[in-house]
């Protein structure tokens, strides 16, 4: 993205991929996110932070990415009556994270939506958690928000509530259908149930045991955000991790992905009626975390990605199982995948339903996994590759079609894809250290994580307060992109359609409300 | 058809099959006879998520994997409160879900039992008490057994489920182990 016309000047920022930070007025917030979706760019992040105890007032920074990396503009505004302008009109996506921003930090964009996103009547609405003077008090009770949900009228049409409890053993939000017969109209998503303020947590953490909530952000992607919390640690205090660190974090993550692709996999076949792929599926899976709890002491992986490193190594014995099972697994992969193809009733399913057409996906901003099944060729560990994936080649997997077929076919083609890169880590990885200590971290840096999780990319934006101390962390989820376009991917589809077409992008609830 | 035959076939049947590790399949294959013994009915169970990360639901759908088969026990998770003999409530119970847990738990029908998992229904775990938390799961319902972990292990959650029925049911005949 050329900021130059702009007359806009960036400087660098540490993080593994290319990123910069530039300064701007409001005005030029609004041209700088305008060309950088005239040129293709996404936005990844936006979020607030209350800096007047240093007199700057309240700082909005904006994470967009293109081509060339990832640039954040950094908007700041004095305190006082202070708003912001609009982004949703360039990127829809930003409408959820403006009102969320509203929600903890407590200042407005210039959006005609200002109800609330992550605010559900459990503190009082004129309190904001993220401003450094807040203080809870023990007399707040959960109360109930009456939301204004979009209606549709007319002869026949009818709402359908759904959750916060779900029927399955599912994470817990709000879905409200409009719907004629079995055709759904209209589908709007309610979260936040699952806010358990992750953000003001993190400001009572030192810095070097932040990377065990960050791994408790969402469950399913600890390793990814344990990494990414790891990426921005190690960025400000400008540490190099040993290159063995490294390749064990990404043996790691490639076998998030592929447990995560496995169980999905196998719900999918039984959201369409197909029990026997759960039961194989859900088999192999546990193959999968029990290698893991051999090699890593944990079925998850979870607290192996430490600041400098990871916690533990890899034994020789665990690697040759590893490599062994890798050439099992792939064969059973295949046998059940040509059993899917094959099927009839289960392709009836997954076909033509829960279309994002490229262009949606494009407009909307779908990322991620999700936005590789819909044209969206995006991956970090191919786009900007950071060790060890620079010396894996990864293929990146990826369909126009987008729908559920597209969606499984994509998981199938990058779990096949992990497998051949975990049998690759194992064979190639280099000896030496898997840990270093980390040297002293320098106060008020800002860095940043950028790791390609199973569902899509994960942002980690931290900020070093004195002392070792957390100032700030905000960390960011693909599912803020994706959330909103489930919404469209529904429409004109079935009710029954839903739990197959929601499984298929599968999107994270905790990792979103925070 | 054939290649589902052949592939169901070339599996077997991986619940009574103990591959490594061992010993863990043996405490599972014991688990299973002790509460098969106890419940000699059917056990139906509520899952609710009251706030969690979504690691402990990914170990409880694992109950549901071949190599545990807790359907095979005669235990399944029904769709809603009104069906079930027990909740199992991953925490820490947010402040937004506090209402519908409470819900939840009155749609019970007594008599019912309470499973509280993971570290944060425990004790609130990392994430505490906040502005936004609870904590854990016996500050806003009563609790009859906790499991504990991050998350809980297959095995654990099925010891937890054991203990919440034993707890309640008169005491079972010993089992030979």
């Amino acid at each position: 993205m050329n900021l130059s016309p702009l007359g806009l000047t960036a400087a660098s920022l540490p993080s593994t991929v290319p990123a910069r930070r530039v300064p701007v007025s409001s005005g030029q917030l609004l041209a700088a996110c305008r060309v950088a979706w005239e040129d293709g760019g996404q936005l990844v992040a936006l979020w607030l932070s209350d800096e007047r105890d240093r007199n700057r007032g309240y700082c909005l920074r904006v994470v967009l990415q293109d081509h060339d990396g990832l640039t954040l503009l950094e908007h700041t505004m004095p305190d006082g009556d202070v708003h912001y302008p609009d982004l949703s009109l360039i990127f829809p996506a930003a409408n959820r994270m403006q009102r969320a921003a509203f929600d903890l930090v407590g200042i407005p964009s210039d959006s005609d939506d200002q109800r609330p996103w992550l605010w559900l009547a459990s503190w009082p609405i004129d309190q904001f958690p993220l401003r450094r003077d807040f203080a809870a008090s023990p007399k707040w009770q959960p109360g109930q928000e009456e939301y204004a949900f979009v209606k549709v009228a007319g002869d026949g049409v009818h709402e359908i509530p759904v959750g916060p409890v779900h029927a399955g053993i599912i994470e817990p939000g709000h879905f409200r259908f409009q719907i004629v017969g079995e055709k759904v109209l209209r589908l709007e998503e309610r979260l936040g149930y699952t806010h358990k303020g992750i953000e003001k947590r993190f400001e009572a953490l030192p810095l070097t045991e932040g990377h065990r909530l960050a791994g408790r952000i969402s469950g399913d992607s600890t390793v990814a955000y344990a990494w990414a919390y790891a990426q921005a640690l190690e960025a400000i205090a400008e540490a190099t991790i040993p290159t063995r660190a490294a390749w064990l974090r990404a043996l790691a993550l490639e076998r998030e992905r592929l447990a995560n692709h496995l169980g999905d996999l196998g719900y999918l076949g039984n959201d369409g009626g197909f029990a026997f792929g759960l039961a194989q599926f859900s088999r192999l899976k546990e193959d999968v975390l029990r290698t893991n709890l051999a090699a890593f002491g944990h079925r998850l992986a979870m607290d192996l990605v430490v600041p400098g490193g990871v916690a533990r190594d890899l034994a020789p014995e665990h690697a040759a199982r590893i490599n062994a099972e890798c050439a099992a697994l792939e064969r059973e992969i295949r046998i059940v995948r040509d059993i899917y193809d094959e099927h009839a009733g289960l392709q009836d399913r997954f076909r033509t339903c829960g279309f994002v057409t490229p262009a949606l996906a494009a407009k909307l901003g779908l990322t991620g996994m999700a936005g590789r099944a819909s044209g969206q060729a995006r991956d970090l560990r191919c786009d900007f590759p950071v060790a060890p994936y620079d010396s894996l080649a990864v293929r990146k997997a990826g369909s126009d079609i987008g729908d559920v077929a597209a969606r499984v076919a994509v998981r199938f083609d990058e779990a096949l894809e992990s497998l051949r890169l975990i049998a690759n880590i194992v064979k190639a990885i280099p000896g030496g250290e898997f840990h270093v200590p980390m040297p002293a971290i320098p106060e008020h840096r800002l860095g940043l994580g950028y790791v390609e999780g199973w569902r899509g990319p994960v942002l980690l934006a931290l900020t070093s307060g004195p002392d070792g101390t957390i100032r700030r962390c905000h960390p960011h989820d693909p599912s803020w992109s994706n959330w909103p376009v489930l919404e469209h991917a529904v429409i004109g589809n079935i009710v029954p359609d839903f739990p197959l077409i929601n499984k298929s992008f599968n999107l994270t609830y905790s990792g979103h409300d925070l | 058809m054939l290649h589902i035959l052949r592939q169901i076939a070339r599996t077997g049947i991986r619940t009574e099959a103990a591959p490594a590790p061992a010993d863990e399949m043996v405490l599972v294959a014991r688990l299973q006879e002790k509460l098969l013994h106890t419940l000699g009915r059917a056990l139906t169970i509520r899952q609710v998520d009251a706030g969690s990360c979504n690691g402990c639901e990914l170990e409880i759908h694992a109950l549901g994997n071949p190599y545990y088969n807790i359907e095979g026990l005669g235990i399944k998770f029904v769709a809603s409160p009104r069906h079930a003999d027990l909740l199992l409530v991953t925490g820490p119970v947010s402040k937004h879900m506090a209402i519908a847990l409470q819900r939840t738990y009155d749609a019970t029908p007594e008599p019912k039992l309470v499973v509280a998992v993971g570290e944060c229904g425990c004790n609130g775990g990392i994430f505490g008490e906040s502005y936004a938390s609870l904590g854990r799961v016996a500050n806003v319902i009563p609790v009859d057994v906790e499991v504990p972990g991050c998350p809980p292990t297959p095995v654990a959650l099925l010891s937890g489920i054991l203990a919440a029925v034993t707890r309640h049911a008169p005491p079972p005949a010993p089992v030979d182990d």
